[in-house]
This record gives structure tokens, C-alpha cells and sequence, in this order.
């Protein structure tokens, strides 16, 4: 049963029958829940499941499972076993995104991109402020990688520079940029999340610049 | 043959055509255009059904041009795992070519149905424009479109028949899309607005089913309150199909019997879903249509067991069950009892990711179904625990299964009592079973299960493999044997590029073949494209560090690996994440 050998160092480590899995069973600290941020050395699979896997992370949205890196819980348990510290894999089990959705919490919003045709769901209430949630949606548009600026993040798409602001729709349907409310209150006021072009965005509702408006 | 005897002359073509329109199958219609020419010209020109289960296997253009008469078109686009979210976001299936091409040369069609696409709200327009008979539009899974595109719809097809959007993203950004529908247009049979988050008018909605005598199919979205819905009932009785709204309100009495008469009112209904947020209080008042019913969909209703059992006991009739796990054994026991005309069940975990409480669903419901419905042909059954013992039990009560998709939540679990791999199980079920059309595993596997597969899947279309297998000689043993395989899905297994090169050919009987997280390399892939100029062999490689794929190694990893037959040559629309190797 060979299988080929590879010589870049990114390679996986064969999934065997059974006892390989705790080799390659994916280790996170999901964002916001005391663990540390989801790094690139927390990760024993780097494929684009990271993409998926922090929405399935984030989707989870109540802070039980992994914590810290510390998750192997052996490769199989045939009988019904409550395991508290369980990785997540991607698109694991195989429940359609509609399905999942449906039975989320309502902190469930949907983020849309300027200029591009598809939807995607973060869970709010997975996040414990918005360093993570930046770092979530980055995962989730993965083309888009964050630069930093002295008083906020902006995403950007490197294929052609543009840059995107998050930005908000409240419960009163004014759009905002995300970063300028309390971490709480924008939970409990966000509808709706939007990438908004930064050209685009001037018009909305601009901060003080010397507030310290991201914890 | 006799030489120069042009027998398909013995006939006018209106003849051959007539003879053309007994064939049940496009399989048949294809082998029919194959025979002669004459054949091949008359077959074009009466097809009036197509269906293109992969969007990227012909140019649009091409397909419109062969079949100048459709009426009906129905096409697919993602890959199934894009589901699962496997498939990167901007990799494709965008239905624009498709809606161009055929708005130019289909101007009659009558209906449209889109499977994974991405649909924008330009598609839609010009779909409502375009199409002056337009009847039928159907999209499932689709993404990219907002109720501005269905307000055009809703404006502009004065024939529209059906409107059935099933598990799509939808954007709410047009609240009174509704509205547009004229006040003349009374033509609905079918409306399906169940995955719309935004509200609805009801009120409109009453006007608009109200003028639609035809109306057999309303299912609602989650936003429309119980009060309303037995107004709205009122207004349908002849409905054959509903989908509830939200179906939890305060306890009322006074709610409860009109809507227990309400729903008693409509004769004819024989599916239900919907149920969202459904409780014991109101489920009481559906018991007077159990009888009659023969669909129930209650996957999103977090009922628990002893509920479940007292509403489908009544169902005798019943022939689709889609449930959630809480309905435990015992549930499935008292369904094995009551629903002996059961062809079909689906069981959905309430809880996937985590185990808060471990449900008692396990193998034991599984057998329980397979004893006692004798008509059960198609499962889906998400569990945590299986043995081989109960697998060959349900293989021996159900030869006649065309689908059994068995999914253990967690990778590599084995038979928990015998602690060995589930391959004879697995293999009994393929060697019992034999017109599987489709077949999903999970559990701890070897390469035997595929030996079996392999030999024994004569039938089998569609296979979904993860977290399985030793090595190489699993995959070669599927790609030798299963001689009808369409679809082979791959996620998670030590599989490598033997078998790929090995097989190469058989490839291109296939639709597709999906392999992520496998043990390929890109040096098997290029050889791959390069001896197969009939496959687009797509690499999928999301990060973003390291050379250009053009420049990597031919022992560098592939991470997901996409590839199907085509005559269209690689495609224009790859993201930046996406190589066709050539």
C-alpha cells in the first residue's frame, strides 16, 4: 500500500486506517474562547479547509469543544462519547450549509462582498471582539489578506489592490463602519455585515480617530 | 446491411420523431442518435428536454445549437462537496454563459431548472425578459441573487407556473418583491419561498394565491407566524403540498382549533414540511391529514421522541420521513410499526459538532426500519455508533435499495462491538443490493470494502468516500470495477497517483471525479491532462504561499483535485485558486 513519497515540506501525513488520526486531527483554538487565535502552527492541515473550518468554528457558536491546542481525544470511540475538547474538520460531518444554518442563533449574520455574487453566515456571538471576527472573515474570503493601518484593519484583495472596509447594517438600518461601537453593542445591534469598497465607504458614519474603538 | 438502402427513409421523419417521443431516457435518445444520420438530424430537432449534469461538459452555444427545440433545460454546476464548503467560494458555476446562450437561441424556453449555480440578478432579468412563455424556474443550492432578481420575475413571466427555490442564499434587499406579481396573474401551481430569511407580506401573499385556482405546492419561509398561515389556508384548500411558517405561537385555544380546522379543510394535502420551531402544543392540529399523507419533512423541528412518535403512528400512508436523530430507536421502532409503506427516510443530526447529550439513535433504528418496511428503497442515516452484524441484518431485509448513504459522525469509528473495520458490513450491503445506484460510507474502512464495491456495484452511479482505505489499491479497485460509476467523491483518503494514471480512461466515462485532502501530485495530474485531452483536470490550491502552480515540483501535493470529461475545452472563469493543467 504505497503511497507517494513527496518532498515538500507542506505535505500531510498519510491518513492510515484508523490510528493515524490523531496525527492529522486538526488542533484550533476557536477564536474569542480563551484559547489563542487560530495561527498557522495551530494548524496540522493547512488546506483551505482553514477557510471552512473557521466557519464551522465560528458556526458552532456557544464556546464548548476545542480550547486549546491540546485536543487529541484518540482516534475512534465506537460508543456515544460527549468529548469536550474535539476538533473540528471541515465540512465534517456532511450537513449542507442550509441545514446548519438553519438551526443556528439569530447572532447569525449574513456577509456580503461588494462585486461578488455570494453569501456567506458568521456567527457573532463566536467572536469575542473584533480583532477575531477580522480574522474570521479573512479566513472565510480567503483571496483577501488584512492590512493594518494605525486606527483600523481594512481587507484587502492583492490581485488588484482594492481595498474593503467592513461595515454594518444596525437595527436601525443606518450603515456603519465596523470597529466604532463596543464590542457588545455592535453584537447586539449588527443585522448584516458588508465589504464595503473603501471608496465607497466615506459617506458612512465616521469615528473619532483617537478612540480606542477595538476592544 | 443492405448497401445504399437508406431504411431510415422508410418513414417520414414526423414518424421517427413520434417513435423518439416513446423514449424514456436521454441515455436512449443518445444511443438513438447514434444509429445514422438521418437518425442523428431527426433526434436533434424533437428533443425538447435537456439536461447537463455538468455546465462546464459542453459550450452553452454548442448545446443550444444541436437542440434547437427545447423547451425544458435543467443544469448543474458545483461539485457536490461545494455543500460541505469544500470547494472554494469564487471556483465557478456561474449560470450567466448559459442564460446568454439560451436566451439567443432557446427564446420558447419554457423551463429552467439550476442545481449549485451562481445565479445573479442579471440571469434573472434577463430570464424574466427573454423568455415570453416562461413557465418553470427551479433553483436548488444556488447562490448570488437577491428578491430584486425574483421581483423581476415576478413582474415580467406572465405564464410562470412554478417558482421553486429550495436551499438557496438569497439576498432580502427588495421586501415587496411579492407585489410585483400583477393583479391579472393567476397562473401558480407551485410556489416555494421556504429559504427566504427576510419577511413576507402575507397579506400580498393571500392576494396572490387567493387569484390562483391551479395552486397545488406552498411552502412558506420560516418568518410567516402560525396566526397568519390559517388564513392563508383558507385561501388553498385544494393545496396537495405545504410548507408551514414558524409553527410555535403562545398556547391559544382558540388559534389552535382554527387552525386545526383550517388544515383539516385542505382534502388533498399530502406533503407536509416546514415546522420551524415546532412544539408539542400545535403539532396536535395536523393529526386529522396524517392519514393521508405520504411526505412529512420535520428535519427542522427540534421535536423530541415521544411527540414524533404520537404525530407519525398516524401516518400510515406515509412513503418519505425526513426527521432529525431525536426521534431516537424507539421512534424508528414505533415507525417500522405504523409506516409500512416507507420508501424512503432520511435521519438528520440535531447536533453535529458536538455531543451534548448522546441521542439513543444508533444501529438498532437503522435495523428496526429495515425489518419492518418492506418498501424502503433510499436511506440517509447520520448516527455515532454501527456494527457489521446490523448492516448485513439491514442488507438481507433490503435488497432493493437504490440509495444508502450512511454517515457516522466520527471519522474511522469502528464496529463498536467487534472494534473491527466496517467492511463486511459495507460489502454485504453492495453484494445484497443490487440496483445501488448510490452509496455513501463513513466508518473505519480498509481497502477490502472497495473490493467489494468494486466487484459487486454493477448499478452504483454515485459513491462518496471519507477517511478511508489503506492505500492505493482501494481506489483501483472502484476504478476497474463499478462499470456504471458516474459521480466519485473523494475527501480524506490515502489514495495516490497509481490508480489515477492506471485508470485513466475510465475517467472519461465518468461525469466527475473529486479528490481532496488525498495523497495526489501535481506530477500525476499534469501527466493525467496531458494524456487525456478530453478531461479537464483541475487543481484547487487555496494557499497562497509558495511558487505559482506552473513552477512547482511534480512531487508537490495537490489539495483538491476536481476533474471531468468535457468537449468544451478548459474554461475561461478559473479564480486565481484554480489551475487547468493542459
Amino acid at each position: 500500500m504505497s503511497t507517494t513519497e513527496t518532498g515538500c515540506s507542506s505535505t500531510e501525513p498519510e491518513v492510515t486506517g484508523g490510528l493515524g488520526y490523531d496525527e492529522t486531527e486538526l488542533t484550533l483554538g476557536l477564536p474569542g474562547a480563551g484559547g489563542s487565535r487560530p495561527s498557522e502552527t495551530d494548524r496540522k492541515r493547512g488546506f483551505a479547509e482553514a477557510v471552512g473550518l473557521n466557519l464551522e468554528a465560528a458556526s458552532r457558536g456557544e464556546d464548548r469543544g476545542a480550547r486549546s491546542s491540546d485536543s487529541s481525544d484518540g482516534p475512534v470511540s465506537g460508543a456515544v462519547k460527549p468529548s469536550a475538547a474535539k476538533a473540528q474538520v471541515v465540512g465534517w460531518p456532511p450537513v449542507r450549509s442550509f441545514r446548519r444554518n438553519a438551526l443556528r442563533s439569530c447572532t447569525y449574520v449574513k456577509v456580503a462582498v461588494d462585486g461578488a455574487p455570494y453569501l456567506r453566515k458568521v456567527d457573532l456571538e463566536a467572536h469575542g471582539g473584533y480583532e477575531q471576527l477580522l480574522a474570521a472573515l479573512e479566513e472565510m474570503f480567503s483571496c483577501f489578506t488584512v492590512r493594518h493601518y494605525p486606527d483600523e484593519r481594512r481587507l484587502v484583495d492583492p490581485v488588484n489592490g482594492t481595498e474593503y472596509v467592513p461595515t454594518y447594517e444596525d437595527k436601525d438600518g443606518d450603515w456603519m463602519l465596523v470597529g466604532d461601537v463596543p464590542w457588545k453593542m455592535f453584537v447586539a445591534s449588527c443585522k448584516r455585515l458588508r465589504l464595503m469598497k473603501s471608496s465607497d465607504a466615506i459617506n458612512l458614519a465616521t469615528r473619532m480617530p483617537q478612540e480606542c474603538s477595538n476592544k | 446491411m443492405v448497401g445504399g438502402f437508406r431504411w431510415a427513409a422508410m418513414f417520414p421523419d414526423e414518424v421517427w420523431e413520434h417513435v423518439f417521443s416513446f423514449l424514456p431516457a436521454d441515455a436512449d435518445r443518445n444511443a438513438a442518435a447514434l444509429v445514422c444520420r438521418a437518425w442523428y438530424r431527426i433526434e436533434r430537432r424533437s428533443r425538447w428536454r435537456v439536461f447537463v449534469g455538468n455546465c462546464y461538459a459542453v459550450e452553452p452555444a454548442a448545446a443550444v445549437r444541436r437542440f434547437p427545440e427545447v423547451r425544458a433545460a435543467a443544469i448543474k454546476g458545483k461539485p457536490h462537496f461545494a455543500d460541505f464548503n469544500l470547494v472554494p467560494s469564487d471556483w465557478g458555476g456561474g449560470a450567466e454563459a448559459w442564460v446568454e446562450a439560451m436566451a439567443e437561441g432557446w427564446p420558447h424556453l419554457e423551463e429552467l431548472r439550476l442545481k449549485r449555480m451562481v445565479v445573479s440578478d442579471d440571469c434573472l432579468e434577463l430570464i424574466a425578459r427573454c423568455f415570453k412563455n416562461f413557465k418553470v424556474l427551479s433553483l436548488v443550492s444556488c447562490e448570488g441573487f437577491s428578491t430584486a432578481g425574483l421581483a423581476a420575475i415576478a413582474a415580467n413571466c406572465r405564464n410562470l407556473r412554478e417558482l421553486d427555490l429550495h436551499e438557496n442564499e438569497v439576498e432580502d434587499n427588495c421586501l415587496h418583491w411579492m407585489s410585483h406579481f400583477p393583479e391579472s396573474f393567476a397562473s401558480l401551481v407551485t410556489l416555494n419561498i421556504a429559504c427566504l430569511e427576510g419577511e413576507v407580506n402575507v397579506s400580498v401573499l393571500e392576494r396572490l394565491i387567493g387569484r390562483c385556482p391551479n395552486l397545488k405546492t406552498l411552502r412558506l419561509n420560516h418568518s410567516v407566524p402560525l396566526e397568519r398561515l390559517v388564513g392563508l389556508l383558507h385561501r388553498v384548500p385544494q393545496l396537495v403540498d405545504l410548507g408551514t411558517g414558524k409553527f410555535a405561537a403562545q398556547h391559544h385555544p382558540e388559534l389552535f382549533s382554527k387552525l386545526e380546522s383550517a388544515i383539516a379543510g385542505c382534502k388533498n394535502l399530502k406533503s407536509l414540511s416546514g415546522f420551524w420551531e415546532a412544539g408539542p402544543t400545535y403539532l396536535p392540529a395536523i393529526y386529522s391529514v396524517c392519514e393521508g399523507l405520504t411526505s412529512l419533512n420535520l428535519s427542522y423541528a427540534t421535536l423530541q421522541g415521544p411527540e414524533l412518535i404520537k404525530l407519525i403512528s398516524r401516518c400510515k400512508n406515509l412513503q418519505r420521513l425526513w426527521v432529525m436523530d431525536l426521534i431516537e430507536d424507539d421512534g424508528l421502532i414505533a415507525v417500522a410499526a405504523s409506516c409500512k409503506l416507507l420508501q424512503e427516510l432520511r435521519v438528520f443530526p440535531s447536533d453535529p459538532y458536538g455531543a451534548a447529550q448522546p441521542i439513543s439513535l444508533t444501529e438498532h433504528g437503522l435495523v428496526a426500519i429495515s425489518a419492518g418496511c418492506p418498501m424502503l428503497h433510499s436511506v440517509l442515516y447520520f448516527c455515532r455508533q454501527m456494527t457489521n452484524a446490523a448492516l448485513l441484518t439491514v442488507a438481507k431485509n433490503c435488497p432493493n435499495f437504490t440509495c444508502f448513504r450512511l454517515c457516522i459522525m466520527e471519522p474511522h469509528t469502528p464496529d463498536y462491538i467487534t472494534r473491527q473495520p466496517l467492511d463486511a458490513g459495507f460489502s454485504a450491503i453492495v453484494e445484497s443490493c443490487k440496483h445501488l445506484r448510490r452509496l455513501s460510507l463513513s466508518g473505519l474502512l480498509t481497502d477490502l470494502v472497495f473490493k467489494s464495491i468494486g466487484a459487486s456495484a454493477n448499478c452504483l452511479e454515485m459513491l462518496s468516500v471519507a477517511f478511508a482505505g489503506d492505500g492505493d489499491a482501494g481506489l483501483h479497485y472502484i476504478l476497474s470495477g463499478c462499470k456504471n460509476l458516474r459521480k466519485l467523491e473523494i475527501r480524506d483518503c490515502p489514495f495516490g497517483d497509481k490508480p489515477l494514471l492506471d485508470n485513466a480512461a475510465k475517467l472519461e466515462t465518468m461525469r466527475s471525479l473529486w479528490m481532496s485532502s488525498c495523497s495526489v501530485t501535481l506530477g500525476a495530474c499534469r501527466q493525467l491532462a496531458r494524456k487525456m485531452p478530453l478531461l479537464n483536470v483541475e487543481v484547487i490550491n487555496e494557499r497562497k504561499r509558495g511558487l505559482p502552480l506552473e513552477l512547482q515540483p511534480d512531487n508537490c501535493p495537490v489539495e483538491k483535485l476536481y476533474i471531468y470529461r468535457t468537449v468544451a475545452g478548459p474554461r475561461s472563469d478559473t479564480p486565481s485558486c484554480v489551475w487547468i493543467l493542459r
